[in-house]
């Protein structure tokens, strides 16, 4: 095939593109002048969807809740549904006055908000979009997820301890007290099908789920099944949503750790909780609901998984599978009533852990048992054969080896699954 | 310079000068601040060497771990708002001396290293390694390579040392096959698992139901 055609990743794609090598000559090396404009259009790329997601996502809350509540929502801005509403409002959050108390520490108040910015943003640097389209395949890329996103809490918290209010404060202990106690099940429910994969690369993880539905995660064993459920329920309280929205509770915080923020500074709290809202909706997809694929074999079937039209259909079905989670993280916050804080920590340590260990546990132990009763490890297809392209090749160049060391290689790519 | 060397510097400046910064601050919150800005660029140094195990392990545990400490530690014990720490002239000396040392110690160590030997070593083409992937479009230098080796020696098999020996070599006086880390990753987690469930029992609800005394 052509190799433009079959690039996968953009930095491919430019490595190929005459007209792009033609214009960045003077960098020399077309591999570097590639990495170069390759970080550069990620970079925008996802600039861009972290700003404009949120305002499609607070549209959506106004007009979710009020059709909720049998109101209608925002009718009147940029047309008949509203849509302009955000917009409208971040100009207006712009022009507002950026206050800083006097009893607050001005320096770190000042900057708080861009740590949680900065935080929920990096989440998105390993978040893959479609087979191959993601800013940087980070081996670990699951795990690099869970660490940034863990860090946006440390912004909370200072924003609530350098606003010198009381209120403040206690929101920003909440936020800790929760986020620290969630922390555990979170990564416990997301290990759960990561035992099914045996990989942590999130590509790797999404092309195991390619063909039909059934070979989502989430139904390769009633382990996973339960599991994204538990996971879905923890990353809605991980990213402070209603229920589990101490950390801001109006009726008894006036706003918890952003009281007394105002202005730009305050939507940047906003921005980055719808940011994340997404993030963890991506990784519930990516995990559990089959990645990018459809989940009816369409791309697979035509030959059009990982060329550039396959990842484009891939790319709008991942962002409207977690655009689908976020829907219901909305649906849940205006259905439900707010935990009180003894109740939150309660589900967390007294429920969902037990729950997610037992769910570890018996994840751990299914391939075994499926195995002395059937003969293999999964109910369909096993995962390592669906893997596209194959994970492991042999090698370009043959290596001399003694006569044994090919069966230790077997052995070894055996433990990974591929052969 | 090369891309990757211009990196390194930025990020080594961040690291220095934030580690600078929280022996400069008075308040303990933003010496916390400083640290996490600091531990976070360690982070981004161990991205650059291609661990990205070891940098994503910085940024939860230590990055993590310095809130923690912060919030239980400073926060929860703190007698007054914004709490600030005086050091006396006798202790700052001490601690500049004591930091001076190990400057020195370690400059002498990272002198006394043969790096061209090192690059060499280093430049010198891979032979097949099964632990890591060469699937197309797969880049080790961005994508990091440390995963698959580390995983498969915390289950015991060194696939940079042992591959392609015969296990029969260890009787004819070779040395036996390495055994990975698999015994200290078995101690570490029982040795956790001690902790936690000590920290549980200490935590636990010291109270006993009181049958009501009949009047």
């Amino acid at each position: 095939m052509n190799p433009i055609l079959a690039a996968s990743s953009i930095r491919e794609y430019l490595a190929h593109s005459a007209a792009f090598q033609t214009l960045t000559g003077w960098l020399g090396d077309p591999g570097r002048s590639a990495a170069i404009g390759a970080a550069l259009i990620h970079a925008v790329l996802i600039l861009s969807f972290f700003g404009v997601a949120p305002l499609v996502f607070i549209w959506l809350e106004r007009k979710v809740a009020g059709r909720i509540q049998d109101r209608l929502g925002p009718t009147r801005v940029g047309g008949r549904f509203g849509w302009l509403q955000t917009l409208a409002d971040g100009i207006k959050l712009i022009q507002k006055e950026d206050l800083c108390p006097t009893a607050a520490d001005q320096w770190l108040f000042r900057i708080s908000p861009y740590l949680v910015f900065v935080a929920s943003f990096a989440a998105f640097i390993a978040l893959p979009f479609s087979n191959g389209w993601v800013v940087q395949n980070i081996e670990v890329g699951l795990f690099f997820i869970l660490a940034v996103m863990s860090l946006e809490v440390i912004g909370v918290i200072l924003a609530g301890y350098s606003s010198g209010s009381k209120w403040a404060l206690f929101g920003g202990m909440r936020e800790a007290a929760q986020v620290v106690s969630y922390e555990i099940p979170m990564a416990i429910c997301t290990i759960i099908p990561v035992v099914a994969a045996g990989s942590l690369n999130l590509v790797d993880i999404g092309r195991m789920q390619s063909g039909w539905f059934w070979n989502w995660l989430v139904f390769n064993n009633p382990f996973t099944f339960l599991a994204f459920f538990v996971y879905f329920t923890v990353a809605t309280a991980s990213v402070k949503r209603a229920p589990f929205d101490l950390a801001e509770a109006e009726s008894e915080l006036v706003a918890g750790f952003h009281t007394e923020y105002s202005g730009i500074r305050w939507s940047y709290f906003f921005m980055a909780e719808y940011g994340s809202m997404f993030a963890v909706s991506g990784i519930a997809v990516l995990l559990f609901l089959g990645g990018w694929y459809t989940g009816l074999s369409l791309v697979e079937s035509v030959g059009l998984d990982g060329t550039i039209l396959g990842n484009l259909i891939g790319c709008a079905v991942f962002i409207a599978k977690s655009c689908g989670l976020v829907f219901v993280q909305i649906w849940v916050r205006w259905t439900l009533p707010r935990l009180r804080i003894d109740q939150v920590m309660m589900t967390c340590l007294k429920y969902l852990l037990p729950i997610s260990c037992f769910l570890f546990l018996g994840a751990t132990i299914w391939p075994l048992a499926l195995y002395s009763a059937t003969g293999q490890t999964s109910i369909w297809q096993p995962l390592g054969d669906r893997v596209w392209p194959p994970a492991v090749e042999s090698p370009a160049t043959t290596v001399e080896q003694p006569a044994t060391s090919a069966t230790a290689k077997t052995a070894l790519l055996g433990l990974e699954g591929a052969q | 310079m090369s891309g990757q060397d211009a990196l390194f510097w930025i990020f080594a400046l961040v690291v220095c000068t934030s580690a600078a910064a929280v022996v400069i601050s008075q308040s303990v919150v933003r010496m916390a601040f400083w640290l996490i800005i600091s531990l976070g660029s360690t982070a981004g140094l161990f991205f650059l060497l291609r661990a990205d195990f070891v940098a994503t392990a910085q940024l939860l545990v230590y990055v993590g771990g310095t809130l923690v400490l912060l919030i239980f530690g400073v926060m929860l014990t703190a007698s007054g708002p914004f709490l600030s720490m005086k050091t006396s002239v006798g202790e700052a000396t001490l601690a500049a001396g004591i930091a001076f040392l190990l400057l020195a110690l370690i400059l002498g160590s990272a002198c006394s290293v043969d790096w061209a030997a090192v690059s060499a070593a280093a430049a010198k083409p891979q032979e097949f390694n099964p632990a890591q992937p060469t699937r197309p479009g797969f880049n080790s230098v961005d994508e990091g390579s440390t995963t698959h080796t580390l995983g498969f020696a915390f289950l015991g098999i060194r696939t940079d040392k042992d591959l392609g020996r015969k296990p029969t070599d260890a009787m004819g006086g070779q040395g036996a096959l390495s055994t990975g880390y698999l015994l200290p990753f078995e101690i570490a987690s029982v040795h956790l698992l001690v902790v936690l469930i000590g920290a549980a029992y200490l935590a636990r609800a010291k109270r006993r139901l009181v049958s009501p005394k009949a009047p």
